[in-house]
C-alpha cells in the first residue's frame, strides 16, 4: 500500500458510537436480541388492529382447548384465544418494563448527574440518602404500597421505578465524577467553554454508555418483578393481563393445560433473553477497553 | 434490583490492581459448601410417606387451610379453627355424623318441657377434663358467663341470644348473670331457659362458641375476659374433648394426641392428628399426591375434572350448607328499581356457571336458603329467562340496555370469584346489553367496602352455622350487621323476628319462613347463584368419613385402616 | 476496621428510624383494619378490641409509644394471633428463613462459582457457552415457575423428594434451596466469569503460565482471589434479594418462615407484625451489607487503604 492510502486510512478515525455500532454488528446474539425486540414492540403497538380475536371474547362451553387451526396457541379456561391474550399481555408487560425503567432512568440520571457534577458536600449528602434507601427492604415496601394504595397500573410503575433508580444514580454519579476529573474536561474548561456546553457535549455523551447498558438490563428485572407481584396477587389486575399473570395462571394448571404455561413462558423468556443479550452486547461494544485500534 | 449494582460497579469503576497472595479462603469456602451440600443430599432418600407411617401408628395427617388465629372457642371464628377445637373440646350435645340429629355429648341425656322453652341436661358423671379434674354443670355456667363478657369480643355471642336475658346481659341492660337463663340445679344437672321455643337450640350447643372452658386454667394465665392469653398454648391447654393439644408450631403444624381422661376414650380410634396449615390449594394437592396428607381442605377447581375422569375414589364432593350470592346495594340510584334487580337475576345462567365455570358439582340456587334445610324447601320464583328480563329492563326505563349506567361488581381476590364474575359480566352484556366493570379488592379492603356500603354489586357467601332456615333469613333484617344491602322491609322483620319464633309447630314455622323468603326473592336485594359443595381429597385408608351438609367429620369415629389399636 | 464498622452501625440508627416511620404511616393508611371480619362485628365489640390494642389513641401517640417499646426490644402483640407477641412470631420464623437463605446462598455460590470459573477457563468454546446459557435460563426463569416444575418432576413423578415442608420430612430442604438459589447462581456465574476473565488476562497470570505452573494452581492460588471480588460485592444485595425471594418460595413449599409471615401480616393488616418484620429485615440487610463490605475490604488491599484513611 502506498503511503497516501495509509494516511487516509489513519485519518478516518471513528467516534465512540460508530465504533460501538461496528462491534455490536459483529455480535450475532445481540443483533438477534435487538431484532426480536423490535419485532415485539411492533406487534405490541399494532395489537389492537392485528389481534385475531376480541380481548374479552369468551366461550364458556369450549373452555380450555389445545392449539388448533382457529386458535393457534389454544384457549384458556374461559375459552379466550391465547394468542390474543399473549399479544395484549405483551403490551402490558413491555409497557411496565419500559415505563418503570424510564421512571428509574429519569430520577436516577438527574440525581446522579447533579451529585457527581456538583460534588463536595452536596454530593456527600445526596449519596448518604441513597445509602439509606439502599438499606430498605424494598420488596416489603412494594408489597405494602400495593396493599395500601390498591393495585393500579400507575402505582405499579411508580413503585417499581422508585426501587430501581438508586443504582442508576450511583452509576451516573460514578461516571460523571470520573469524567469531571479527566483531562479533556479540564482542557475544555481552560479553553473557556461554559459549564453547560461541557456537560452537554462531553459529559452526557460519555455517561450514556453505561446508562444505556443498565437500562437494557433493568427492563428484564422489572418484568420479573411484576410477575413476582402477580404471584402474590398484587400486580396487574384482571381483566388486564400481563405475561407474568398469564404465567402464574399457567403454573396452576400446568398438568391439565400445559399450553397455557408454555406459550406465555416462551414469550417472556425470549424477551428476557433478547434484552440480556442486547445488554451484554452493548456493554461489550461500548467498553473502550475492548476496542482494538 | 440492587444486585445489578454489583454487575455495573465492577465494569465501570476503575480497575484495582490485585496483589498476589496465596489465599486458602476461596478454596476452604468451596470445600465447606461441598460438605454442606453433601449433608443436604444424604438427608434425602425414600423414607416412609406420612400416609403409610400414619396408617401404621394411627396418626391422621390433615390439611387444614389457613393457620388458626386462636384455639379459644369463645374467640375463634373460622372453619380451620373449628376443626381443631372439635378435637380438643366438646359441648353438651353432639350431632350424628350422617343425619345431624343431636346425640349425647357431655350431657348424657336431656328433657324438654311442654312448650319447649326449658331444657334440663343430665351431665355424665364420668366426665373429666384432660388433666383429670372433675367436669360438671358448674363449668358450663361459668363458661357461658365468660363467653358473654363484652371485652372478649366474641363474634358468636349471638348464638346465646335464644337464652333468656342473654342478649340483655351482653348488651349491658342486665348486669347480674344470675338472671340469665342458665342454672346448675346441682353438680350434674344443667337447666337452660329460652325466650321462645327454638327448634334448632340443640344444634347450637354443638357450636364451639358454646363449649365449656376450664376455669382454673384460664384464671392461671390472665383475666377470664382478657383476649388472647397463653392458656391455649400447647402444654397449658386443658379441654374436655377426645384429644389434647401437644404441639403448636405456628405456620408449621398443630398436633393433638389422645386424651385418656375423655369419657369416650375407649371408642376413639385415632391416636394422634396432625393439622397442617395449607393455604395454597395447589401445593396441598401435590402434598396429597406425594402421600404427605390423608385429607385435603380443598381441591383446585381445574383438577376436579381430572380426578373425576379417572374415577378416583379419593375425590369427595358433597353438598354444603351454604349459598354463593351477590349483594345488591339498593341505595344506588339505578339499582333501586326492583325490576332492574329482577332483570339482573333472570339473566344469570346459573346452570352454565356450575357446569362450565366452577365445575365441582355445585347446584344452581334460585333462593337464599339451600333446599332441604331440615326439610325446608324454599319457594322458587326466579328462573333464567332473558326474554322476560329484557322486558322488565325496558319497563324500568332502559330499553335494550340503553342509558343503563356502567355497573361494578366487587369481589375479593380469588380465582373462583373472578371466574364467576367474568362469566356473569359476559352474560349481562349478552342478554341485557349492559356494561359491567369488575373490581377485585384484597380481603380486608373488600370487607371494609362492603360494610361501608361502598359498592354496587358485591360477591358474598354465607355458610350456615346450624341447619335451619332462620340462619339464612335473619341476615336480612333491617338492622342486621350481615345485611349490608340497605334493604329494609318491616314486614319481613316481623315475620322472621316475631312470628316465626313464636309459632308452635314445625309446619307453621316453615310456612312463615316460606312467606319471608318469598318477600326476599320478590324484592331481590340479593342474587343467589349457587349452593356450595365441599370438595376434598381423602385417602382411602381413612374410614368412617361422613358426608353431611355441614362438612363436619367426627374425630371420635374416624379411623385409619392398617392401624394397630 | 473497627471504626469503620462502628461508624456504619451508628449510621444505621437514623435509617431504621426512617424505616419505622415510613412503615408506620403506610400501615395505618391502609384501608381495612385488623378486626374487620366476614361476620358483622358489633360496634361495641370493635371499640373494645381497638381499645385493648391502643388503636383508639391518636396516631402520633401510638407512634411514640411504639418507638418506646421497640427501643426496649418489645415489638408488641400480634393483632391477628391473640396471645402471641411479634417477637415470638419473628423468632419462630427466623430460624427457618435464615436456614433457607443460607442453603440457597450456598447453592448459588457453589454452583455459580464453579460454572463461572469453568466457563472462564476456555472462553468462547462449548465449555463457556453451555454454563452461560444455563445461567441465562436461570436468570430468566422466575422461582414461581421453577418451583412447581421441580416439584412436579422430582416430587410427584419421580417421587425422590418431598413437595412441601421444612424440617418435617428428610430431604424437604433440597427443592426450596435450589428453587431460591438458582436465580442467584446464574448471576454469580456471570459475575465470576467476568471477574475471572479480567484477572486471567492480566500480565502476572501470563508470567505464572510462562513459569510453567499448572492451570489448576494458577486458577486456585492466583486468579480466584481477584476474580471473585465481584462475587463478594454481590453478596450483600444478593442477601437482600434472597429475603424478598423467600416470600415466593415459602408460599410454594408451605415453609413456616418469616417471609410468609410478612405477606400474611400485610394482607391481614396485622400492624405490629408488619412493623416488626420490616424493622427486622431492615436491620438484617444493614448488618449483612456491612459484613459483606468488610469482607470486600479484607480481600482487596486497595480498599483497605482507603478505609484506614477514613
Amino acid at each position: 500500500m502506498d503511503s497516501n492510502s495509509l494516511d487516509t486510512m489513519a485519518e478516518k478515525g471513528t467516534s465512540l458510537w460508530e465504533d460501538a455500532w461496528i462491534k455490536l454488528r459483529k455480535n450475532r446474539l445481540a443483533l438477534m436480541g435487538l431484532g426480536l425486540l423490535i419485532f415485539l414492540c411492533l406487534v405490541s403497538l399494532l395489537t389492537p388492529w392485528i389481534a385475531p380475536y376480541g380481548y374479552e371474547e369468551q366461550d364458556l362451553l369450549m373452555g380450555a382447548t389445545p392449539p388448533s387451526a382457529e386458535h393457534w396457541l389454544g384457549t384458556d379456561v374461559f375459552g379466550r384465544d391465547m394468542l390474543t391474550r399473549i399479544m395484549w399481555g405483551g403490551r402490558v408487560s413491555l409497557m411496565v418494563g419500559f415505563i418503570a425503567t424510564a421512571v428509574a432512568l429519569a430520577i436516577g440520571v438527574i440525581y446522579g448527574a447533579v451529585a457527581g457534577y456538583v460534588g463536595g458536600r452536596v454530593d456527600a449528602v445526596m449519596m448518604r440518602l441513597v445509602d439509606i434507601l439502599y438499606a430498605l427492604p424494598f420488596m416489603i415496601f412494594i408489597i405494602l404500597l400495593m396493599v395500601v394504595f390498591g393495585r393500579n397500573l400507575l402505582l405499579l410503575f411508580f413503585a417499581i421505578g422508585a426501587v430501581e433508580w438508586l443504582t442508576m444514580a450511583r452509576i451516573v454519579r460514578g461516571q460523571v465524577m470520573s469524567l469531571r476529573k479527566q483531562e479533556f474536561v479540564e482542557a475544555a474548561h481552560s479553553l473557556g467553554l461554559s459549564q453547560w456546553i461541557i456537560i452537554r457535549r462531553h459529559i452526557i455523551p460519555n455517561t450514556l454508555g453505561p446508562v444505556i447498558v443498565y437500562t437494557t438490563l433493568t427492563i428484564p428485572s422489572v418484568m420479573l418483578l411484576e410477575a413476582f407481584l402477580s404471584f402474590l396477587g398484587l400486580g396487574i389486575q384482571p381483566p388486564q393481563s400481563s405475561w407474568g399473570l398469564l404465567i402464574n395462571y399457567g403454573v396452576e394448571t400446568m398438568e391439565e393445560y400445559p399450553w397455557l404455561l408454555i406459550f406465555p413462558g416462551i414469550a417472556l423468556s425470549l424477551t428476557l433473553f433478547a434484552l440480556n443479550f442486547l445488554g451484554d452486547g452493548l456493554r461489550d461494544a461500548l467498553d473502550p477497553r475492548t476496542s482494538k485500534d | 434490583m440492587s444486585h445489578l449494582s454489583a454487575l455495573n460497579s465492577t465494569t465501570f469503576s476503575t480497575k484495582s490492581k490485585t496483589v498476589i497472595h496465596s489465599c486458602p479462603r476461596p478454596n476452604t469456602l468451596k470445600a465447606f459448601a461441598v460438605a454442606a451440600l453433601l449433608v443436604l443430599l444424604t438427608g434425602c432418600g425414600s423414607s416412609e410417606s406420612n400416609v403409610d407411617s400414619g396408617n401404621r401408628t394411627g396418626t391422621l395427617h390433615w390439611g387444614n387451610g389457613t393457620e388458626p388465629q386462636s384455639l379459644d372457642p369463645h374467640i375463634a371464628t373460622g372453619v380451620p379453627e373449628h376443626h381443631i377445637i372439635k378435637t380438643l373440646m366438646e359441648g353438651l350435645v353432639h350431632k350424628d355424623s350422617e343425619t345431624l340429629a343431636p346425640t349425647p355429648g357431655v350431657a348424657e341425656s336431656w328433657t324438654v318441657n311442654e312448650d319447649a322453652t326449658v331444657y334440663t341436661f343430665k351431665i355424665r358423671e364420668d366426665a373429666r377434663w384432660s388433666n383429670g379434674d372433675v367436669h360438671n354443670a358448674h363449668d358450663f355456667v361459668w363458661s357461658w358467663w365468660r363467653a358473654l363478657q363484652p371485652a372478649l369480643g366474641n363474634l358468636y355471642a349471638y348464638m346465646y341470644f335464644p337464652i333468656v336475658n342473654a342478649r340483655e346481659y351482653y348488651e349491658g341492660e342486665v348486669t347480674d348473670f344470675a338472671e340469665v337463663g342458665v342454672k346448675a340445679l346441682d353438680d350434674f344437672t344443667l337447666q337452660v331457659t329460652l325466650d321462645n321455643p327454638t327448634p334448632y337450640f340443640l344444634q347450637l350447643l354443638d357450636h364451639y362458641s358454646m363449649f365449656p372452658v376450664h376455669q382454673a386454667t384460664l384464671e392461671k394465665f390472665g383475666a377470664p375476659d382478657e383476649r388472647g392469653t397463653r392458656w391455649t398454648y400447647a402444654g397449658n391447654m386443658v379441654g374436655n374433648g377426645p384429644f389434647t393439644l401437644t404441639n403448636w408450631e405456628i405456620n408449621r403444624a398443630i398436633e393433638v394426641e389422645r386424651n385418656t381422661y375423655y369419657w369416650g376414650n375407649d371408642d376413639v380410634r385415632l391416636n394422634k392428628i396432625i393439622f397442617y396449615p395449607t393455604e395454597n390449594t395447589t401445593t396441598e394437592e401435590r402434598m396429597f399426591r406425594a402421600g404427605q396428607l390423608h385429607y385435603t381442605n380443598d381441591v383446585p377447581i381445574d383438577k376436579v375434572a381430572t380426578y373425576r375422569a379417572a374415577n378416583d375414589p379419593a375425590l369427595r364432593v358433597t353438598p354444603y350448607l351454604g349459598t354463593y350470592y351477590y349483594r345488591i346495594n339498593v341505595n344506588v340510584p339505578h339499582l333501586q328499581d326492583k325490576r332492574v334487580r329482577r332483570a339482573l337475576g333472570m339473566t344469570i345462567d346459573r346452570q352454565k356457571i356450575t357446569d362450565n365455570v366452577i365445575k365441582a358439582g355445585q347446584i344452581p340456587a334460585y333462593a337464599m336458603t339451600p333446599p332441604n334445610t331440615r326439610g325446608y324447601y324454599p319457594p322458587i320464583s326466579l328462573s333464567f329467562d332473558p326474554e322476560a328480563a329484557r322486558q322488565l329492563l325496558a319497563e324500568a326505563g332502559y330499553p335494550n340496555g340503553e342509558g343503563f349506567p356502567v355497573t361494578e361488581i366487587l369481589y375479593n381476590t380469588n380465582e373462583g370469584h373472578r371466574k364467576v364474575a367474568v362469566a356473569i359480566q359476559q352474560m349481562w352484556r349478552e342478554h341485557l346489553n349492559i356494561e359491567v366493570k369488575l373490581l377485585n379488592q384484597e380481603w380486608k379492603v373488600y370487607l371494609d367496602s362492603e360494610s361501608n356500603g361502598d359498592y354496587q354489586i358485591s360477591r358474598a357467601g354465607w355458610i350456615g352455622d346450624y341447619v335451619d332456615p332462620n340462619n339464612f333469613l335473619d341476615m336480612f333484617i333491617c338492622d342486621g350487621g350481615n345485611n349490608r344491602t340497605g334493604w329494609c322491609n318491616k314486614e319481613y322483620d316481623r315475620l322472621v323476628l316475631d312470628v316465626a319464633p313464636s309459632v308452635k309447630t314445625h309446619e307453621e314455622r316453615m310456612a312463615i319462613f316460606t312467606q319471608a323468603e318469598q318477600m326476599l326473592m320478590d324484592d331481590l336485594p340479593v342474587l343467589p347463584i349457587y349452593t356450595y359443595t365441599t370438595k376434598h381429597l381423602i385417602h382411602p385408608s381413612v374410614k368412617n368419613v361422613s358426608s353431611n351438609i355441614m362438612d363436619q367429620q367426627s374425630y371420635r369415629e374416624l379411623y385409619l385402616e392398617g392401624a394397630e389399636d | 476496621m473497627l471504626r469503620f464498622a462502628l461508624g456504619r452501625l451508628l449510621q444505621a440508627i437514623p435509617v431504621l428510624l426512617v424505616v419505622i416511620t415510613m412503615t408506620f404511616l403506610l400501615v395505618h393508611s391502609a384501608p381495612g383494619g385488623p378486626f374487620s371480619a366476614d361476620k358483622a362485628v358489633p360496634a361495641e365489640v370493635l371499640e373494645a378490641l381497638e381499645a385493648q390494642y391502643n388503636l383508639d389513641q391518636p396516631l402520633w401517640q401510638q407512634y411514640i409509644s411504639y418507638l418506646g417499646d421497640v427501643v426496649r426490644g418489645d415489638m408488641g402483640p400480634s393483632f391477628k394471633y391473640p396471645g402471641r407477641s411479634v417477637n415470638e412470631l419473628i423468632l419462630s420464623g427466623l430460624g427457618t428463613t435464615a436456614e433457607l437463605g443460607l442453603y440457597a446462598m450456598m447453592v448459588a455460590v457453589f454452583i455459580g462459582v464453579i460454572a463461572g470459573v469453568t466457563a472462564s477457563m476456555r472462553p468462547n468454546t462449548m465449555q463457556d457457552y453451555v454454563p452461560m446459557t444455563a445461567a441465562m435460563i436461570g436468570i430468566c426463569m422466575p422461582s414461581f415457575l421453577l418451583g412447581p416444575l421441580l416439584v412436579l418432576v422430582f416430587g410427584i413423578h419421580l417421587e425422590w423428594l418431598p413437595v412441601s415442608g421444612w424440617n418435617q420430612i428428610p430431604g424437604d430442604k433440597i427443592l426450596p434451596a435450589i428453587t431460591l438459589g438458582t436465580g442467584y447462581a446464574a448471576y454469580i456465574a456471570r459475575l465470576s466469569r467476568g471477574g475471572m476473565l479480567e484477572v486471567l488476562s492480566q500480565d502476572y497470570i501470563r508470567t505464572a503460565r510462562a513459569k510453567g505452573l499448572s492451570e489448576f494452581l494458577i486458577i486456585g492460588k492466583h486468579a480466584l482471589r481477584g476474580g471473585l471480588i465481584p462475587v463478594v460485592a454481590f453478596l450483600g444485595p444478593a442477601f437482600a434479594g434472597l429475603l424478598g425471594g423467600s416470600f415466593v418460595v415459602e408460599t410454594i413449599y408451605q415453609i413456616p418462615g418469616l417471609g410468609r409471615f410478612y405477606v400474611q401480616a400485610a394482607f391481614n393488616r396485622d400492624y405490629t407484625m408488619i412493623l416488626g418484620t420490616t424493622v427486622f429485615f431492615a436491620t438484617l440487610i444493614i448488618v449483612f451489607n456491612l459484613l459483606s463490605d468488610m469482607l470486600a475490604v479484607w480481600l482487596n488491599p486497595k480498599l483497605r487503604q482507603q478505609v484506614r484513611g477514613v
